[in-house]
């Protein structure tokens, strides 16, 4: 049976509708100490002294470790060699770690944390993007020049729109908070467990800070309770903290970090800031784009230059643009380090560029349909990076299905007709609908920044029985990898999907495959797995074909039934235990094998007797990629995802307050492995995307100044730069009460390198959702918004800008005017 | 917000039924002789607070009523209930995403009604009859709930789930007839962040029919 394209059931799923899927809080093991943090207070300081003589008394501490006891070096490797784990001297973020506290119980572990104290003297601290810009303090700078942007704005003839937008601090908020364990092992080395991302991240975090090779590291992810990027390279410090404190005793320790803690010190999406000028001619075709693009990077570069890198290549969205002139800076300031966040720096500029087509359609005359389905690209085009698009761009059918399935023309004209209506009710109905449109395209995998972590390893394993093991080095964060590589792998050996285990990812089962990131998963890992069953295939080959297996499966039902006559356990009974996560509806159906599976096992049985070897490793390198970095052009990514998204919301103008009714979302994925899974990346990603449009946003202290001046620093509560919404309660997300109406459609033209045709899909729904939501509160309303999210106080305030402003422009019409917004 | 009430409410105290009274009678009596936890498990005796033996000024010896079990306990006097199910008894299924009644992952039932374990003193919820994520399986077999959240896949990473799944139940249990609307709000203080809220509402409306024969 071929599994691909079928909606089967997450394997994982039992365990977790039961409550015994294990996530690192559900682990313990024997001794286990508990770790704390000492945390600066301050944004930016110079550590004077840090006094630890009263921690140490207290009962039940075993190690207290500041940055001078790391034995090996005192840095979390990445794209830039900036960020320590632990601060020496200097700190330059609220929430930096200063010392680490092991002690036999969680509450010893944080008195003695508090017991721990540190004299810090105030420095001057940069807590804007603009301030961080002039004073040149700029963790990178990309460049994309094509064509002449400056003729086409100095001409004449054509319509120009320009704008600064501005996005916010995106929190990841997965409910499982970060949190690992590390566990000294008898021969010297340690191993990780937790909730992670990336596992090659990691172990190089803790290679690192504890001076052991990496062979020694071993790193094993546990059930993660999400990610979305928050998971990617953030882990590394929790992991480098407890295992350095599990050198120093000996012992396992465990750190889960609190939710305050979690959302005041780990990785965020970073907030943005983009002055975007573009130009159309009066028939409709996009000409030219002149962007600034800047990101606030934080305190440390973790991973913004690529986040940045992923922006500029995207810059002018899925449309044709010959014209393209951008800068793109990421800015150091003191403030939490941001990272990865599905989208990956996308989804701050394609607010803008939505935003923009929105405005130029408008200023044309055009549909804001119209005006994109003209500019977009087709196979032949090039992208803004001159990357030739030879294959599978669906990205005109992914407009064609939300057309159609939204019934867009008729529903336009009937919002029209229903605004008019309640303009006119008695009293008026303060409720207005409106329609909005966002596309977007994504780069899959990591691209030509992305060097040696492209490609991915997979190792297959078949028993003797003809179960499968499947190792790879990419990660399951909910998104459904297991389901979809158990199913690639199940269709590419030709066996029943009951048979295939994936393995929980260990970095001592296969080589650094790079991280699970970039919506590359299901084509790296997948391509991985092909290309071992593809080698296993063609040794079973050699001694199974032109074989009658009639008689050996004869023989092994009657053994069978035999056994299961003189009470022995029944083979199908033996094979769950073996395959104890895996759930399918048919292996729960019957207590008998298929004949397709009695097929599979004489097959696996006769290449047994044959002494074949039924193991393999698989490695995947993605094709070529291409960057030049003075010109920003090249063929970036192997291949590019579609999206079309349509929402229609309703605001109230009297409140400001924004009702997301019903949301038409296209992606073009290459081919859906498995369509249930899909959806449910798609309706997550829109859910994500009305977060971010509409809700969510850190709101830093600004005057603290009394408190920061203080020479502890514990002064006040509210030094500069601290976020202050660090609970659910005030960084709000989506609840099942503000969700709409998801009609998630599905486009496929195959990517001919990617597994049965497949490409990424886990972050197209997320990115072109905020900018179709504002572009709806637009055609609702007719208020501009530059800035997301669009709480009730921005659009409310909004509103009152554009009364008095038609008022001031006409005073005649003012009364007209007000009543139509 | 699930339905949350206080473990201590006094019309819940002065509300036993003739049945009820006799048991709490009998079971006083029980723990006053000896500190066995079988005969206790029979009766279903609930046990007040104020009745809680203190082992030191730190401690308390408690009864938790868990899935059936009654398990006696010493235990932290700031212990909440989501502590000592998860460190204590090992029900590792309830989840903690805040620690301040906020997200909703460490949902389970008491009395019928779902609260945040989280945010309720051990101490406090001696007396009620709890109901956790392990329990809902009944001898291998998934209950209805369980099995419409298999079938509409209603789950991504799965950490905020058991407390989905206990919301759900407290309410379903409590009426069968909920509208699709009502659903939505039952779980309104459980949080996903994966966003897979349409289709958990999709299996608990599978579900409810199922759930009303029963």
């Amino acid at each position: 049976m071929r599994t691909v394209g079928e909606r089967i059931a997450r394997p994982d799923s039992l365990d977790k509708v039961q409550g015994t899927a294990q996530y690192v809080d559900d682990l313990s093991f024997g001794a286990m100490l508990h770790a704390a943090v000492v945390r600066s207070p301050l944004a930016h300081g110079r550590i004077k002294k840090i006094s630890t003589a009263a921690a140490r008394r207290i009962r039940g501490v075993h190690a207290i470790l500041t940055a001078q006891d790391i034995p090996g070096q005192n840095l979390i490797p990445m794209i830039q060699p900036d960020q320590p784990l632990l601060a020496a001297g200097e700190v330059r973020h609220i929430g930096e770690a200063v010392a680490l506290v092991a002690a036999e119980t969680k509450s010893a572990a944080e008195e003695a944390a508090r017991a721990i104290t540190v004299d810090y003297e105030a420095l001057p601290a940069i807590l804007t993007l603009e301030e961080g810009f002039a004073k040149r303090e700029i963790v990178q700078h990309w460049k994309l020049r094509r064509g002449r942007p400056c003729d086409i704005f100095s001409r004449h003839d054509v319509v120009v729109v320009e704008n600064t937008y501005q996005t916010p601090y995106q929190e990841h908020a997965y409910i499982e908070t970060n949190g690992m364990i590390a566990v000294p092992e008898t021969d010297g080395g340690i191993t990780v467990y937790g909730s992670l991302q990336c596992p090659f991240y990691v172990q190089k975090a803790v290679a690192s800070v504890t001076g052991m090779k990496m062979n020694h590291c071993r790193v094993i992810q546990t059930v993660t309770g999400g990610g979305f990027g928050g998971k990617e390279d953030a882990p590394g410090l929790p992991a480098a903290m407890v295992a350095l404190l599990a050198q120093a005793t000996g012992r396992p320790v465990k750190y889960i970090l609190s939710r305050e803690e979690d959302m005041q010190v780990m990785s965020k999406r970073h907030p943005g800031k983009i002055v975007y000028r573009s130009a159309a001619s009066h028939d409709g075709i996009l000409l030219a784009v002149d962007v600034d693009y800047f990101l606030d990077a934080g305190a440390y570069a973790t991973l913004s230059p690529v986040v940045l890198w992923r922006g500029i290549n995207h810059a002018a969205g899925p449309y044709r643009c010959e014209h393209v002139r951008v800068d793109a800076y990421a800015i150091r300031t003191h403030k939490v380090p941001c990272g990865a966040f599905r989208g990956f720096g996308e989804p701050q500029i394609v607010f803008a560029h939505e935003r923009q087509m929105d405005l130029l359609a408008e200023r044309i005359g055009l549909d804001a349909l119209q005006f994109r389905e003209k500019n977009a690209l087709e196979t032949g085009d090039h992208t803004v990076t001159e990357h030739e698009l030879k294959e599978s761009v669906g990205f005109k059918d992914t407009i064609i299905e939300v057309r159609r399935a939204s019934n867009y023309d008729r529903l336009k004209l009937e919002i029209e007709k229903s605004n008019g209506a309640r303009i006119s009710e008695n009293p008026p109905n303060p409720k207005r609908r409106g329609l909005g449109w966002g596309c977007c395209y994504y780069g899959v995998g990591l691209g030509a920044r992305g060097g040696y972590l492209n490609p991915a390893g997979a190792s297959v394993v078949i028993s003797s029985d003809g179960s499968v093991n499947v190792a790879v080095g990419t990660t399951e964060i909910g998104q459904g990898m297991i389901t979809v590589l158990s199913q690639i792998a199940a269709d590419a050996l030709g066996c029943p999907l009951e048979f295939i285990r994936i393995m929980p990812p260990d970095t001592s089962r296969v080589p650094d495959s790079g991280p699970t990131v970039a919506s590359r998963t299901t084509l790296m890992s997948g391509n991985a797995i092909a290309d071992a069953c593809r080698q296993i295939k063609s040794r079973m080959a050699a001694v199974c074909a032109d074989y009658d297996f009639s008689k050996i499966i004869a023989e092994m039902k009657s053994q069978a039934v035999a056994a299961s006559a003189r009470g022995e356990t029944h083979p199908k009974s033996d094979f769950h235990r073996i395959v104890t996560s895996s759930y399918t509806p048919s292996n729960r159906a019957s207590g008998h094998w298929s004949e397709e599976a009695w097929l599979w096992k004489a097959t696996i049985q006769r290449c047994v007797q044959n002494m074949v070897q039924l193991s393999a490793h698989g490695w995947a390198v993605p094709p070529q990629t291409t960057y030049d970095g003075e010109t920003g052009l090249g063929d970036v990514y192997v291949t590019y995802s579609y999206s079309t998204n349509l929402v229609e919301v309703e605001v109230d103008i009297e409140t400001g307050e924004t009702t997301v009714l019903k949301v038409w979302t296209a992606h073009d994925v290459g081919k859906a492995i498995n369509p249930q899974t899909g959806e449910g990346q798609i309706e997550g990603g829109v859910v994500q995307g009305i977060g971010y449009g509409l809700l969510e946003e850190h709101v830093l202290a600004t005057d603290g100044s009394k408190a920061a001046t203080r020479k502890t620093g514990k002064g006040g509560p509210f030094p500069p730069g601290r976020i202050l919404n660090d609970q659910f309660s005030t960084y709000i997300i989506p609840t099942p009460m503000d969700i709409p109406e998801i009609h998630s459609l599905i486009v496929e033209h195959a990517f001919p390198y990617g597994p049965f045709g497949a490409k990424g899909l886990g972050e197209t729904p997320i990115i072109a959702v905020a900018p179709a939501l504002v572009n709806a509160i637009a055609n609702a309303t007719g208020i501009q918004l530059r800035e997301i999210p669009a709480t009730p106080e921005r659009v409310w305030q909004a509103l009152k800008q554009e009364a008095s402003r038609r008022t001031q422009q006409s005073p005649r019409r003012s009364r007209k005017a007000a009543s139509a917004i | 917000m699930p339905e949350e009430k206080s473990p201590q409410s006094t019309s819940e105290k002065f509300t036993l039924s003739r049945r009820e009274f006799v048991a709490t009678v009998g079971g006083a009596a029980a723990t006053s002789a000896v500190l066995s936890t079988v005969d206790l498990g029979v009766l279903e005796t609930p046990v007040f607070a104020a009745e809680t033996p203190p082992v030191d000024k730190f401690h308390s010896l408690i009864t938790l009523r868990v899935n059936g079990d009654t398990h006696r306990l010493v235990i932290d006097n700031r212990a909440t209930l989501a502590d000592v199910l998860r460190t204590e008894l090992g029900l590792t299924g309830t989840k903690i995403g805040c620690s301040r009644g906020e997200c909703g992952a460490c949902t389970v039932i008491m009395d019928g009604r779902a609260v945040y374990s989280c945010s309720i003193l051990a101490v406090d919820a001696q007396h009620g009859k709890i109901e956790t994520i392990e329990g809902m399986a009944v001898g291998g077999r998934l209950h209805p709930l369980q099995q419409a959240f298999l079938d509409h896949d209603a789950m991504q990473c799965g950490f905020c789930i058991p407390g989905q799944l206990m919301a759900l139940k407290a309410a379903l249990d409590r009426n069968p007839n909920l509208s699709r609307e009502e659903l939505r709000y039952a779980i309104s203080g459980n949080i996903c962040r994966c966003g897979c809220y349409a289709n958990i509402i999709d299996a608990a409306e599978q579900a409810r029919p199922v759930m009303k024969k029963v």
